[in-house]
This record gives structure tokens, sequence and C-alpha cells, in this order.
């Protein structure tokens, strides 16, 4: 039971995060730090079992009928992923406390950031496809609400429905492929699919399930062409940026592509894909990343680059592929998620986040300009850090593979490394070194609550780079087993050797120092390519405005507020559905009553009045002749109701009809005449769809009344009519004993009607009532 | 006599559907009663007409047979009283739009749906 407990845990821990806040104050992000920590401690543990091969499942069935269960599965890459998740969320509630410090809205925030990762803790441990649909489109949610917490702000609101869009719509398409999975695989449960290979990609679902599920994946982890959300994403507060939006939430897509590699992967088209679009998304953000004067977006564009990396070797999907996305996952998240916090630090202290109005920080913040460097290093790729043994395992396993296209992705994954190396170097020396220029504040160094967390994940990053045994078994092989199935993996070092990857390093760091060098004259000509009109972010501002529009136009076309077109369009569908319903079902195969030999002569007057009424009350000009032709109509339905055994009714009707006229007759003169206002084009088509209608209902009569009425309820009521009911007059017991509760609803509906006509006959306005309107 | 009494019925529908659909606001009104009718009469003939005897148990008597079908005529009962409480409340609320839309015109009362 302990992996329900650890992700609804944080669930129970966000509800009432805001009244902690409002207690414990300043404390407020060191106490609800205790949760993750616990669960990391708890994951810490599991850490040899897991690494032996055990998993931890738990189930708690759910709706077993339509295979949503609450199936929660720890293997090593579910570990990976919650250490990470659970391990940073408290680094970041705690520096949350020193970032928001005398913030009221410290407990919204944190509470968000609960949330977050209670749903990312069930997304990563779920082993059920719904439930981590369910998950995911949580982390969206909290991500949504994250990145508009500034609420007052349209950028921040336009951002948050942006990511939320993005990111859900792809979620959308994921669903549909977990439908087809599940119903082509007979099975919810993602480790039973794999295990016992029920789904394989000579399924004919296969194209479709492939297609649907990396739009899932590629949306959440900001790959092309969806990677425009991700830096409108930087309006969130930066400890969000730094937990959701790099080390942890984008990272969902990669865990989904990991997840499903042995379901999907391996294929061409599964390698074609991933491996273009990674590659594609790879060079992009790199491209874009050192061209940014803002200090959160450099670090976005490099984020979306290294999600790209990722990304491109699960498509490459080889062993020694996935443990370099594995190594580079776990690197990424520390180095980038310390760089957030030291850029979000930097802005508390300084007052802007542009390099070009930062520099000389070093004196005044030493323990940041040390967590910053280190991670910085780790994030160019330098030994003897964590992202360096990340780089050599990545061009290792590219040059394990034959043919080709990797010669082709080496040369992209080099510049891109490069052009990420360049961005670390903005983030490092840009604010702290050089000439320090005029700053609105005097910056400080910050509180411990903010410089603790990036100083440990960065100190993280070097101790897993001088002693890569400490995650090698423990960690990454776990998870790559987890994902490739594989045996025997090469362990991770730190100096192999003058190897060619070393060779491919070298290269990389030399060509970023250049670009570094060489920036500005760079940067005057990449200018023009980086200023397009074009692109996926304007596709999906142009989308959502066509959407509003069409929106519009459709609602003013259907709801034109116009009563007769309601009408013919309510009247026309029912008579040509039913209509056709009967003509070519229904009467081919039934003679209908057409006797009328037991027609009375005064029932037949009757009915010739009253058609004859019916339509001359069409025809008059006259109100009141109308109104007279009404009641005749009326009349002559109550005597009808008597020739056929129904008193009661007559006289109801003989009497509500009098009352009838009398009403109208009262109202009518404030009522304006009978005028011909449409059209006679309109009135004959009215004339023909009125008529249909009428035929219709003759028809609809004739139908129903061909077949016998087989009913107990009224032999029913008539025998207990008396018997139980003590009352003689059937029509009457029913109204008052066996429906009785009807006739309640019925007084009071006409005793609602009565107060609103009697409220609507007496609305005047206060100014006019004159001082004799009184009473 | 179905027969008979389903020509009525469709003659009611017919004339009261043609006559919601015009533009005249006192039309609609006409339209509405027309409707009411056809709807009574509906109810009515579904009961099938087979006796003419009132469902009234005699003096003396713990039951009958061979009577005109009682529940069709409670249901009518509470449709007529209905149908009366709806055009009187159609009648004020029509008054009333037409005082402040200051048109009898249903095609000119088109804002509120904009």
């Amino acid at each position: 039971m302990a992996l329900p407990l650890i992700v609804f845990s944080g669930f129970l821990l966000a509800l009432i995060a805001a009244v902690i806040a409002h207690v414990a104050r300043r404390a407020t992000g060191w106490l609800l730090a205790l949760l993750p920590l616990g669960i990391f401690a708890y994951l810490v543990r599991l850490i040899p079992a897991i690494a032996d091969g055990q998993t931890v499942v738990t189930e708690i069935v759910w709706v077993p009928s339509l295979k949503v269960n609450l199936t929660f599965n720890l293997d090593g890459l579910a570990l990976l992923m919650a250490l990470l998740v659970s391990g940073i969320g408290a680094l970041i509630l705690i520096y949350t406390s020193g970032y928001m410090r005398d913030d009221p809205g410290i407990g919204r925030l944190d509470a968000y950031l609960l949330f977050f990762m209670a749903s990312m803790l069930g997304l990563v441990l779920s082993d059920n496809l719904f439930t981590l649909f369910i998950f995911w489109e949580l982390t969206s949610i909290s991500s949504y609400l994250l990145i508009g917490f500034k609420y007052r702000y349209q950028t921040s609101r336009d951002a948050a429905l942006q990511a939320l869009l993005v990111t859900a719509g792809g979620g959308l398409a994921m669903l549909a492929g977990f439908v087809l999975l599940s119903a082509s695989a007979d099975s919810a449960t993602i480790s039973t699919i794999i295990n016992d290979n029920l789904f394989s990609s000579s399924s004919s679902m296969y194209g479709a399930v492939l297609i649907l599920i990396l739009l899932g994946a590629f949306a959440k982890s900001a790959q092309f062409p969806f990677h425009f959300w991700l830096p409108n994403a930087m309006e969130a507060p930066t400890p969000v940026s730094a937990y959701l939006h790099s080390a942890t939430m984008v990272k969902a897509g990669i865990y989904l592509l990991a997840r499903f590699t042995p379901i999907l992967g391996g294929t061409t088209a599964w390698t074609t894909i991933v491996v273009s679009i990674g590659g594609l998304t790879m060079l992009l953000g790199a491209y874009l990343a050192w061209q940014k004067r803002d200090l959160k977006r450099i670090l976005a564009y490099a984020t979306i680059s290294v999600l790209g990396t990722i990304v491109l070797l699960l498509g490459i999907g080889t062993e020694l592929a996935v443990e370099a996305a594995m190594v580079f996952l776990l690197a990424h998240a520390l180095y980038k998620g310390a760089l957030f916090m030291v850029a979000g630090s930097v802005d508390k202290a300084a007052g802007t986040r542009n390099i070009d109005g930062l520099g000389g920080l070093l004196a005044k913040m030493p323990v940041t300009f040390v967590a910053a460097l280190v991670a910085g290093l780790s994030m160019a790729g330098l030994p003897p850090l964590l992202g360096f043994i990340a780089k050599e395992l990545e061009y290792d396993a590219l040059l394990h593979e034959a043919g080709a296209y990797p010669v082709l992705v080496i040369v992209a994954l080099v510049a891109a490394n490069a052009l990420v190396g360049v961005a670390a170097g903005l983030v490092v020396i840009k604010p702290f070194f050089g000439r320090k220029p005029m700053l609105k504040r005097d910056p400080h160094e910050s509180p411990l609550s903010m410089w603790l967390g990036p100083l440990l994940l960065a100190a993280l990053g070097l101790l897993f780079g001088l002693m890569p045994a400490l995650v090698d078994d423990t960690l990454i092989v776990p998870a790559t087993v987890a994902v490739t199935g594989a045996t025997e993996l090469e362990h991770l070092a730190l100096w192999h050797g003058l190897t060619v990857p070393m060779g491919l390093s070298v290269l990389t760091i030399g060509l970023a120092v250049v670009v570094y060098l060489l920036r500005n004259r760079l940067q005057v000509m990449t200018k023009r390519t980086t200023s397009g009109r074009f692109g996926p972010a304007h596709f999906y501002e142009w989308s959502l405005d066509w959407m509003l529009r069409s929106a519009d136009k459709l609602t003013l076309f259907l709801q034109n507020g116009n009563l007769r077109v309601y009408l013919n369009v309510i009247i026309g569908t029912a008579v040509l559905l039913v209509g056709s319903v009967f003509l070519f079902y229904t009467l081919p195969d039934m003679t209908l009553n057409t006797d009328i030999n037991d027609v009375s002569v005064i029932a037949a007057g009757l009915s010739g009045m009253i058609i004859v009424a019916a339509i001359s009350a069409t025809l008059f000009r006259s109100r009141l002749a109308a109104i007279a032709v009404l009641g005749v109509i009326g009349y002559s339905i109550a005597i009808l109701f008597l020739l056929f055994g129904a008193p009661d009714l007559a006289m109801t009707q003989f009497s509500v009809e009098t009352l009838t006229v009398v009403v109208i007759v009262l109202v009518i003169w404030k009522l304006p005449y009978f005028e011909n206002l449409t059209k006679r084009g309109d009135r004959i088509k009215d004339v023909v769809i009125a008529v249909a209608a009428g035929l219709l209902m003759t028809l609809f009569v004739l139908v129903i009344t061909a077949t016998p009425l087989t009913s107990q309820i009224t032999p029913d009521i008539v025998a207990d009519s008396y018997l139980i009911a003590k009352g003689r007059n059937v029509v009457n017991v029913i109204l008052v004993d066996f429906r009785g509760v009807d006739t309640f609803g019925e007084i009071t509906v006409l005793s609602v009607a009565g107060i609103g006509v009697f409220v609507l006959s007496r609305l005047r306005s206060e100014k006019r009532r004159r001082p004799d309107d009184d009473g | 006599m179905e027969l008979l009494l389903a020509v009525v019925i469709g003659v009611l529908y017919a004339t009261g559907i043609y006559m919601i659909m015009r533009r005249s606001i006192m039309k609609l009104i006409i339209g509405i009663g027309l409707l009411a009718h056809g709807a009574d009469l509906l109810i009515f003939t579904l009961g099938r007409i087979e006796s003419t005897k009132p469902p009234i148990i005699a003096a003396g008597e713990e039951s009958i047979t061979n009577y005109a079908d009682p529940v069709p005529q409670a249901l009518i009962l509470t449709a007529i009283v209905i149908g009366f409480g709806v055009m009187a409340f159609a009648l004020v609320l029509f008054r009333e739009t037409v005082r402040v839309s200051d048109t009898g015109d249903v095609q000119e009362m088109r804002l509120s749906d904009r």
C-alpha cells in the first residue's frame, strides 16, 4: 500500500498547504518539504531491491468493467523518475520559501507545487493506461495553474492557456492511442502488455497507436512543432520553471517514450519519426538558445534542445543509446534545476534577468556563483561532471551504429551540444563577471533556502561525475533494463582513454569556445532567420483565433433569434426523420384502421366543424373572429368528449374554454392587431411544412391505433377504484388518489403561472407610477 | 372512428404549426391554442375509443365492465388545465413583450438571442 500512499499524500497535503503557510509563515517551505523528503528516503531504501530486478506492485480495483484500475508499479525507470520528482520537489519547496518570502501567495504556490508533485508521481508509477492518462492530464492542469500563477497579467494567462491547450491536446491524442492499444491488446495494464507480448508492430492498429501516443509525448516534451509553449511557460515563477519546465514535467513525454519502447519501439517507423523529430528539436532549441538575452529563455531553449537529444537517443533505441538517454536525463535534471534556481536568485538579487544588464555579481553572490559554475560545467559537458559522461555516452552510442545516418546525427549532435555549451557559458559568465552595470537594487547573497537547492543539485552532478558507480548499477542500469530488457550494459566511467568519443568531446568544447567568442558577430548573421513571421506559434495563434471567430459565426447562424427559423428546423427535422421511418419501415408491413362505418352523424358533424373552424382561424383578418373560432373548436371538442364517455373532460373543457376566451378578450386590447408580415413565398413554404407535419400526426395516430392496447394499468386501477380508494368516479380517483402527487405538481405549476400572470400584469416602472395608480 | 379523429388531429396540428410560424405575435397565441386542442385530442385518441360508457362505478356496484379508458382522461384533464395556465401566462408575457419591444413582429424580437 506504500505506493498509493506516496501518490495521494501529496494531494492531501496540497489541500491544507495554504493553511499551513498561514500558520508556519517563513518555515512553510521547510515544513512542507518533509513530505517529498520522506518519499525520497523511502524510495532510496528501495533502490537495492529494484536494482536486483524486483518491482513493487500495488493494485486497487477501481472500475474493472472499463479496465480502469489504480495499478502502481515501481521498476527501475519509475524509480529514477520518482526520485527526481520527490528529491527536486523537496529542494524546490525550500527554495520557494526564500523566493516568495513575505509574499502572501506562497500558500497557493506551494499547494499547486504539491498537487503537481503528486500528479507526476502518479504518472510515473501508474501501470494502468487510463490512470496514467488521468495523472498525465493532472500534471497539465497543475502546470496551467502554475504558469498562470501571476494571473493578473495577460501574458501569464495566455501562456498558461497555450501550455494547457498544447499539452492537453496531445494528451487527448494519447488517450485515443491508449483506447486503441487496450482494445487490441485486451488489457490496460502496461506491464502485462509488455510481458505477455499482447501488442506487436504487426497489429493493424500499430500505425495509429504509434502516431497518437507519439503526439502526446511530443506535445508534453515540447518537441517540434509543439516546442513553442515551453519558452512562453517561463511566465511562471522561477521555482516552477526549475521544477516543472526543466527537471520533471517536460520529461513526462520522454518517460512515455521510454515506457512504451518495449511495446512500440524498434520498428522503422518508430526510429524514423522519433529520431527525426528529436534531432530537429535538438538543433532548433540549440540554435535559438544562445541568441536569447533573458536568462530563463536561454535555459528554456537549451531545455528544448536537450529534450530533443534524449528523444533522439530513445528513437535510436539501442541499449547504449537508452543508457545514454537515462544518464543525460539525470544529468540534465540536476544541472538545469540548479541553473534555473540560480537564475531566480540572480533575478531576485539584481532585479533583472537580462544578461546585458547583468555583471560582476561574483563578489556579491559567491555561493550562488559556485552553484552556477558547477552546474554550468555539467551543462557544457566538461569533465569531471555527469554532463560530460552523458555526452561521451551519446557519442559512443552513435558510433556503435553502422551506416550513413549516424554520421549525420553525430554532426548534428556535436553542433547542438556545442551551442548548448555556449548557452551555458552565457548563463555562468555574463551575470557574474565583467563590469558591474547600474542596477535598480543593491545585490546581496541569497538566503540559505535559496542557495541550498542549486548548490546541492550542482554538487550531486559533480559527485556522480567523479564517482559514476554511485548511480551506475543503482539507478541507470535498472532504468535502462526496464526500457530495453538488456542484461549486459557498459559501466559508466569518467575516463575511457583516448577514444573517438573523447575526440568528439574535445571538438564540441572547442566549437563552443569559438562560437562564444564570436557570438556577437554571428548573431548579426543569424538575426534575420529568427524573426520569422511563420511557424508553429503563429499557427497556434491563427487557429485559436479562427476557432473563436468560426464559433461566433456558427452561433449566429444557428441561434439567429428568428423564431420561424427555429421552428422550421425543429419541425422539418422531425417530419423528415419520423416521416421517412414511417414511409419506408412501418407502413409497408401494416394495415391501418380506416373503418368509418362506426362514425355517428353527430361526431362527423362536430369533426367537420372543428376542421372548418381551424382552417378559418388561419385565414381571418380579425383577432376577435379568430378567438371566437378557437372557442368554437374548444366547445366542439368538449362535446366530442361527452360523446365518447368522458363527462369530466367535457365539464373541464367547457369551463376552461370559457375562461380562456374571457382572459384573451381582457388582454387583447393591449395586444397588436393581426398583421400579414410574412412574404408570400415564405407563407407557401410554411404551409408545406405545416401540412406535412399535420399529415404526419394523422399517420401517427393511425399507426398507433392499429395495434391493440394491452395495458394492465387501466383494469387494475378500475378494480381498485372503489374497493381500495373508495371512489366511484375512476377519473377523479386517479387524479386525487393514484396520481395524487402529480396533481400536487400541477397545482404548483398553475400557482406559479398565476403568480407570474399577476406580477407581469402589475409590472410598471417606479418612475412612471402616478399617485392615483396605487393599488 | 379513428380515421375521423386522426384527420381532425392532423388539421389542428397543421393549422397550429402554421400559426406559430407567423410573424404577428397575436397569431402565435392562436397557434398555441390550436396546438393545445390538438394535443388533448391526440392523447384521447391514443387511449383507443372502444366504449362510450363513462368510467363511473354505479351506486351499489363494486366495479364496472366495458368502460371508456379513464387513464388518458386523467392525463387530458391535467393537460387542459395546464394548457390554460400556459395560455394565460403567454398572454400577459406577450403583452409585456409588445410593450417593452414596441413591436408585434416576432422577427424584430431577435436581439435577445444575439
